[in-house]
């Protein structure tokens, strides 16, 4: 993975502008010293570390303007950081740039039911939010599995998901406003309180943007108001066919359940070995289906489901009687990434989507991979949706296994594009994915992504390095070749 | 309506990006035309050419179990609300059709114009608005380059969310040739609660009330007395008295469960009646697509506010110290319907000055003049408009698609 090139003369002037960023943000809130930066070196993608040229901790939006400004007048780059639990480096710091953290906009700042909203600062954990309305009977929807440590700033930057998208959205559809910063220092705001956000969606561009256009510092989120009840079906089948065939059949039916997730073999055994959820083991491929909202529906469709999932096939199916045994249905399935980890010195996440219907494919291709490698996979599968996460197993204490695990992981990721589907559902390009984006772009589609970041960044200091393969200065994006006086295409109907 | 020298119609995608390098070529700006059916919705665009994309039609992917369906952006909404309806499916944002309310046919939509407008139905307050159905595009730049994001799939954070860009855009950013969104199904049954008499801010309240209880409500309307004596449904004429009004859908016994306990939560408010499906569907129609406003003859201007839900009352007030103001609510409140007869300057100082405390007002309908005096879209900070000005012109250099018809140089 190779990265921009560190400035060797902004390094040089480290405590220069460490001096120069304490001005606007005093006390302890710059850190300047090695010992001090190094937890900072990596986000959730740890095989890639970099200790930043300096991180600096601001408290308050006029803080994080001014460090902005100074940035962009000196020409440093900014990586920003929610809680560093990005799987795809997006927070991967520079050596030649400031890592601005936003862990201290830590505050729930309104909490309007009226309105099913909540104004919060960026540095809220997902979870943070979600605990603080539950007892008024609400929560924030998206749940991504970090939800415990991550940070709404973050799930911003990166558009999270969670297991219940294809009901409830990612985070896209559930951020009604942020205020965000420019690197020009400007505090800008869209949408609101209200439903629709004014002239472009400048909103919908920055959710998912990977820090390259923007650093948010407050979020307004829309809030629900908890079902009545949640159950679930834990339902076992003979093949990974079977199960598939299962979900379709579900949502031809007109069901959307709140999550539907799927396990293969060999991530049942894992989680069953780890979290002792009480699985299945005679089966192939493991559903669990959760509808949630008022009882007498739930109830309903529960049955719906249960003459679906038998017509299919299914060899052992359950139905969660009581909130403790919907749990632990659960137990095995949220366990199921430090489960592969206890059977396996390292895994790799990954986190392809593809069309429902190619999973059995897709699963068959993946096998032969496997098998190509040497290296054994486990999958788990938001099946509602499509998102895949393959979970490769492999040691980096061997020489080169690393090495491999990437290139399986790549094959992997251009198997979901050439199915129809996208390299990444919801961890983000970052630097992982950053060089496989041209499987899914052409050179003009990464161009125009870039110059759209150009309109908000013509520096290029937010972030560079993460999402696009290819750095391209503004100037020569910019140009156009036109040729005057060309014949203007006859082919065209003209009226 | 066109001022248009002359009109392109490319009929594929290689004709179309000659004609937008032409016309980078020439300098000469190009109104961006699907069916035509917006056309007097915007800033009057001073184009040299009209650009038909009338050719790029037809439904290419429909796979219902994988609720995704992508088609030509001329592809007219009649033919993909058809499609769906077969397989028990919908548009979830419920589109609505404008055409009457802008003084033309019913029916006349594409789903390009849908899309480039993000206008969505009451439904929007469940589930989401259009531009949260709307998976991926391929479009022409104006640059005169080909380019597409998103894709088939519903989870996909690679890269920029471009859809959002486009979804909204008025035609100002690119040319859509393909789109693809998400559909889901249709609910088996739907029920609408109606309750009488009620003044806008004990409507709000029990209209939030509602929302935030855990029977799932699927649209939530305030009309005045004013404008029930219009509906086409009896119920609501009988009525006699502004109605507000909550709709339920889903599964039969969900539904009836939800009714019998939100009928007992607003027993308080006075006497409920009941719509069932045929009622309730004319409704809520009535309501999507603003009829109290879009009958024969109505040339009266019509706005659209959008406001945090619980201002609604606050703003309501203040627009009726217009005169000659009619307005309803969608949208728990948060969004308002307002006509005014006042064809000059459509009252829009006095109309935006309402909104005190965040939203924003649009300029749906009046005449040419008048979209051309007064800002038809919400006004933005200094900063925020250089930003979209700098948005438009990373696509679109030379400002040749549809120039001006949001903001005065985008």
């Amino acid at each position: 993975m190779e990265m921009p090139i560190p400035d060797s003369d902004v390094i040089a002037r480290r405590r220069d502008i460490a001096e120069d960023l304490s001005r606007i943000v005093p006390g302890e809130g710059v850190i300047v010293e090695e010992d001090e930066r190094r937890p900072y070196e990596a986000d959730g993608l740890t095989a890639y570390r970099t200790l930043p040229l300096i991180v600096v901790l601001p408290e308050t939006t006029e803080q994080v303007a001014a460090v902005m400004r100074y940035c962009r007048d000196n020409s440093i780059k900014v990586v920003p950081r929610g809680a560093g639990t990005s799987l795809s480096g997006g927070a991967l710091p520079l050596a030649d740039g400031i890592l601005l953290g936003m862990g201290k906009f830590n505050q729930i700042l309104e909490l309007d039911y009226p309105n099913r909203c909540a104004r919060v600062q960026p540095g809220v954990t997902n979870l943070g939010i979600t605990h603080a309305v539950q007892d008024d009977g609400f929560y924030y929807a998206p749940d991504p599995s970090s939800q415990i440590a991550c940070t709404i700033g973050g799930n911003v930057a990166e558009n999270s998901g969670g297991v219940h998208c294809l009901k409830y959205g990612l985070t896209t559809n559930n951020v009604l406003g942020v205020e965000f910063v420019t690197i020009d220092g400007e505090v800008l705001r869209f949408g609101g309180k209200h439903l629709d956000s004014e002239g472009y969606d400048l909103l919908g561009v920055l959710t998912g943007s990977e820090g390259l256009l923007g650093v948010v510092t407050e979020v307004t989120v829309r809030l629900l108001p908890k079902p009545e009840c949640a159950r679930a079906l834990l339902i076992g089948f003979p093949s990974n066919e079977a199960g598939g065939d299962c979900v379709a059949a579900i949502i031809a039916d007109g069901i959307i359940p709140g999550g539907m997730e799927m396990m293969d073999k060999p991530a049942i055994d894992a989680a069953e070995a780890f979290a002792k959820a009480g699985y299945p083991m005679d089966c192939q491929a493991l559903l669990i289906v959760e509808l949630d909202g008022p009882e007498a529906e739930v109830d309903y469709l529960i049955d719906r489901v249960r003459g679906i999932a038998e017509a299919r096939g299914a060899t052992s199916l359950r139905i969660s009687e009581t909130e403790e045994e919907r749990l632990t249905f659960w137990a095995g399935r949220k366990a199921a990434f430090p489960a592969v980890g206890r059977i396996s010195p390292d895994y790799y996440c990954m986190d392809g989507t593809i069309p429902r219907n190619k999973l059995p494919h897709v699963l068959s291709e993946m096998a032969k991979l496997s098998t190509k490698y040497g290296l054994r996979v486990a999958n788990v599968f938001h099946a509602g949706d499509g998102n895949l996460h393959p979970l490769i197993l492999y040691d980096a204490n061997e020489p080169g296994e690393l090495e491999k695990t990437e290139e399986f992981g790549a094959e992997i990721l251009k198997l979901c594009v050439e199915v129809g589907g996208v390299l990444t559902g919801e961890h983000g390009v970052g630097v992982e994915k950053r060089d496989l984006m041209p499987e899914m772009f052409t050179e003009d589609d990464l161009k125009q992504q870039q110059r759209l970041k150009c309109a908000f960044d013509p520096q290029g200091l937010l972030n560079p390095g993460k999402v696009f393969p290819q750095l391209h200065r503004c100037a020569e994006l910019g140009r156009m070749h036109i040729h005057k006086g060309q014949l203007p295409f006859p082919d065209i109907p003209r009226f | 309506m066109t001022e248009s020298a002359s009109t392109f119609r490319p009929e594929n995608d290689a004709q179309l990006i000659d004609a937008i390098a032409w016309a980078n070529s020439d300098l000469k700006p190009l109104e961006l035309v699907g069916s035509g059916s917006k056309r007097a919705l915007g800033r009057p665009v001073q184009a040299a050419h009209c650009l038909d994309l009338s050719a790029f039609a037809g439904i290419t992917l429909y796979e219902p179990e994988e609720l995704v369906l992508g088609a030509g952006t001329a592809t007219p909404m009649a033919d993909i609300l058809a499609v769906l309806e077969e397989k028990k499916q919908e548009l979830a944002f419920e589109p609505p059709d404008f055409g009457p309310l802008l003084g033309r046919p019913a029916g006349e939509g594409t789903l390009g114009g849908l899309l480039s407008s993000n206008l969505s139905g009451p439904r929007r307050i469940k589930a989401g608005a259009v531009r949260d159905h709307f998976l991926g595009f391929d479009a022409v730049s104006g640059r005169g380059q080909a380019f597409k994001s998103g894709g088939r799939v519903v989870k996909n954070v690679t890269g920029y969310d471009l859809s959002k860009l486009l979804c909204g855009s008025w035609g100002t950013i690119g040319a859509m040739t393909a789109a693809v969104v998400k559909v889901l199904p249709r609910s088996e049954k739907t029920r609408t609660v109606l309750v009488r008499g009620l003044d806008p801010e004990a409507a709000v309240k029990a209209m939030s009330d509602a929302l935030n209880s855990p029977y799932e409500l699927s649209g939530a309307s305030w009309v005045p007395s004013d404008l029930t004596t219009a509906s086409d449904v009896g119920y609501v004429r009988d009525m006699e008295s502004s109605v507000t009004a909550f709709r339920l859908e889903g599964f039969g016994p969900s539904v009836e469960y939800r009714c019998g306990k939100l009928r007992a939560d607003l027993a308080p408010l006075g006497e409920t009646e009941e719509l069932h499906s045929h009622n309730s569907l004319a409704f809520w129609a009535w309501v999507r697509d603003v009829k109290p406003f879009g009958q024969p003859g109505d040339e009266r201007v019509v706005w659209r506010l959008s406001v945090a839900p619980t201002d609604a009352p606050a703003v309501l007030a203040r627009l009726h110290e217009i005169t000659g103001a009619a307005a309803f609510l969608d949208w728990a409140g948060g969004l308002i319907w307002l006509a005014l007869p006042h064809p000059k300057t459509g009252a829009e100082e006095l109309v935006r000055g309402a909104l005190r405390t965040g939203g924003h007002a649009t300029l749906i309908r009046g005449p040419k003049s008048l979209r051309a005096a007064v800002p038809v879209f919400q006004p933005q900070s200094a900063a925020a408009a250089a930003l979209s000005r700098r948005v438009k012109e990373s696509f679109d250099p030379n400002r040749l698609l549809n120039p001006g018809r949001m903001y005065e140089g985008v």
